[in-house]
């Protein structure tokens, strides 16, 4: 048998490896158990002349069209919005927009405010320390001000206007609407051993520069260095418990497929909001037949994905095109309640500078708003580099029918049951969404745009895996307390997403992260007593 | 499962259909998606699609009768529309695989001024634009939703 590690982290994402880079300093044996590799930049997407058409295959964002033995399936037909992950060290790190909003104070007190779901059980100030150690390690660029968005310190300056930003910066000042350069993790100078951007142009599927910032070069290299044994290739099946109800250990499959038995006093989960129920639901025993953690009853419930509401169109101007990081600017123009508008809660916005030549073909085609035959071309040429994009990220509220749950027939490579995903999008939402839409309507025609097209919700948007295993105070009505700790094993902890009490209107990574590193902290000031 | 698999009568329907969806272009000066370099980079990187292009494939020679290059512009016309709007995901995936053929042949892209290069090394230039823009947002100003 292995021998026992202090702490074992199962999850090389966002928020195990921010977990894993907190507790180092502790010189406990930590592990980290991952089901995916180290990532090589020399084969990202935009090393290569087709390298919008590998986004249709081996880079798509969906695991299921990808299909590597690091993937695992996800039943997603009962849901309008498809899971979109990627599995390696880094995690949905290596794939993702960059975008880097956080969470508003308002946010943690949605019951207080709105009268809906819950509060959280911690508020924004706890996590602010986190929140500026997390921007500093992972690098971000921005300008400091905004007055709608909290305040931040971005250590670089922020991303270039480009045309796209300066045609939406002009229609929204006609407007009267708010709109901000976003935070990004993308860095804008050469910033701890990573490149500045040179503009690649789709920071979304893994950066060949380095300049997006992924876990796996920015808390992954520090914690390596400081101790931290991370083993790659390693899926796991399994927690396992012992007759008091504590956590043992796990059980995985390495590199060769062999299962072992790894021990552990502590056990953090960081799988993300759809990894982390299907683990917990995996790991059923006698003492807890319903699965792990789970006498509320409320593990894979909950599920939140942030519908997205989409509208795009097309401008005279030439616009950024793919030669840009996609998203630039933010607008917090409706993000707090005004139930004049007919919903509560509201929607953050991030605008799209456009799109390349291959995406641009075919989805106007499938629009229909690329013909086929001679007028092809006179069309294309209108179309393609003029595109600006509007898109809505619409706070999903908690309802319980929203869950993963364990697929009673579609298994992994390793023969372990897949998350099924049953999900629908709530009146609210969709109020908000139309809401949004017709707003994002207004802004396009500002900008003189045409041939305006909607896409929504975004059918392959599910990013934002978030409340399946929630935060609080009560055991009966939450699965974990408010530092992480589960209420029913003392010595296993989650990290991810899936702890999230309500979603918010923004992307959700810098506030996983920050939510991670409390925990940590939490955790550190416990040491003595953290299993009472 | 590869192009290996599509029939010499699958491939001409191939052939037929994508100068359907891009025609060659005296005007525009390129050629049409049912180039000969171009059909061979479908064929040679059809991989994972070729399941899907092949069923959309045998719904085009139902829609047809025929093979589609024997029928007249009227009635080519008219199953394509056919084949358009009924095809499913398999007709949309095998408009993608022309597409993205298409789009990245070097005589396509050198006629639409795109460079001839992956994106890494080289990078792009954007403009830093003019941030005085934002003049208006910081003089409106506004606050946080306060938290209790």
């Amino acid at each position: 048998m292995k021998d026992p590690v202090d702490v074992l982290i199962i999850g090389a994402g966002a928020s195990g490896a921010a977990v894993a880079w907190s507790l180092a300093e502790t010189k406990m044996h930590i592990l980290c158990l991952e089901q995916g590799g180290w990532m090589n930049p020399a084969d990202y997407p935009s090393t290569a002349r087709d390298w919008e058409a590998k986004f249709y295959g081996e880079w798509s964002s969906s695991p299921n069209v990808r299909g590597r033995p690091e993937d695992y399936p996800v039943n997603d037909d009962n849901s309008p919005i498809k899971v979109v992950n990627y599995n390696a060290v880094g995690g949905s790190t290596v794939m993702y927009t960059a975008h880097w909003p956080r969470l508003h104070p308002s946010d943690f007190k949605v019951r207080t405010l709105d009268g809906v779901a819950d509060d959280w059980p911690v508020d924004y100030d706890a996590l602010t320390p986190f929140f500026e150690e997390n921007d500093r390690i992972m690098g971000t660029s921005g300008l400091s001000g905004d007055p709608l968005s909290p305040l931040t310190h971005p250590p670089m300056p922020q991303q270039p206007m480009g045309l796209s930003g300066a045609i939406i910066g002009k229609a929204m000042n006609e407007r009267g609407w708010h709109w901000w350069p976003s935070d990004t993790t993308v860095a804008t100078m050469d910033y701890e051993g990573r490149a500045r951007c040179i503009n690649l142009g789709h920071c979304t599927p893994a950066c060949a520069q380095g300049a997006k910032s992924s876990t796996d070069i920015t808390y992954w290299p520090q914690a390596i260095r400081a101790g931290v044994e991370l083993r790659t290739h390693c899926r796991v099946r399994e927690i396992t418990t012992d007759e008091n109800g504590m956590a043992t250990g796990v059980v995985y499959y390495d590199k060769d497929g062999v299962e072992q038995f790894q021990p552990a006093h502590v056990v953090i989960i960081a799988c993300n909001g759809v990894g982390t129920p299907r683990l917990l639901l995996n790991s059923k025993s006698d003492r807890f037949p319903n699965g792990l953690a789970n006498s509320s009853g409320l593990v894979g419930k909950n599920l939140m994905f942030h519908p997205y509401a989409q509208i795009y169109g097309y401008v005279k101007e030439p616009t950024d095109s793919n030669r840009a990081p996609p998203t630039c600017l933010w607008s917090k123009q409706w993000y707090d309640t005004d139930l004049s508008r007919g919903f509560v809660r509201g929607f953050g916005v991030q605008f799209v500078r456009g799109a390349g030549p291959v995406f641009e073909a075919v989805v106007s085609e499938q629009r229909g708003i690329l013909p086929w035959g001679e007028d092809h071309h006179r069309v294309f040429r209108k179309l393609n580099g003029h595109r600006l994009g509007f898109s809505a990220i619409c706070e999903d509220l908690p309802e319980e029918h929203n869950r993963v749950t364990l697929d009673p027939v579609l298994k992994d490579s390793h023969g372990i049951p897949a998350p099924k995903i049953s999900y629908t999008i709530s009146e609210n939402s969709q109020t908000m969404m139309d809401y949004a839409l017709a707003r994002g309507r207004e802004i396009l025609e500002t900008a003189g745009a045409t041939d305006i097209c909607v896409n929504s919700p975004i059918p392959w948007g599910g990013w934002h895996l978030l409340g399946t295993a929630r935060m609080g105070t009560d055991p009966k009505s939450s699965v974990v307390n408010e530092w992480g700790r589960t209420h029913d094993v003392k010595n296993l902890f989650i990290v991810d997403g899936s702890i999230f009490v309500t979603s918010g209107g923004v992307n959700p990574t810098s506030t996983i992260q920050a939510l991670a590193l409390y925990i940590a902290d939490q955790m550190k000031q416990r040491l003595a007593n953290l299993f009472d | 499962m590869s192009a290996d698999n599509l029939t010499r009568t699958q491939r001409d329907d191939l052939r037929t259909i994508a100068a359907m969806i891009v025609p060659a272009s005296e005007e525009y000066k390129v050629p049409g998606a049912d180039d000969p370099a171009i059909q061979a980079d479908m064929l040679a990187t059809l991989g994972r699609d070729t399941k899907l292009v092949a069923a959309a494939l045998d719904h085009l020679a139902r829609l047809a009768g025929a093979p589609l290059a024997e029928l007249d512009a009227a009635r080519r016309d008219a199953v394509a529309q056919g084949f358009r709007t009924s095809g499913g995901v398999a007709a949309a995936t095998l408009a993608r695989v022309v597409l993205q053929c298409y789009y990245r042949d070097d005589r396509v892209l050198r006629a639409l001024g795109i460079e001839l290069r992956a994106p890494f090394p080289k990078g792009y230039v954007l403009p830093d634009g003019d941030w005085s823009l934002l003049d208006p947002v910081k003089a409106r100003g506004g606050s946080l939703r306060q938290a209790p």
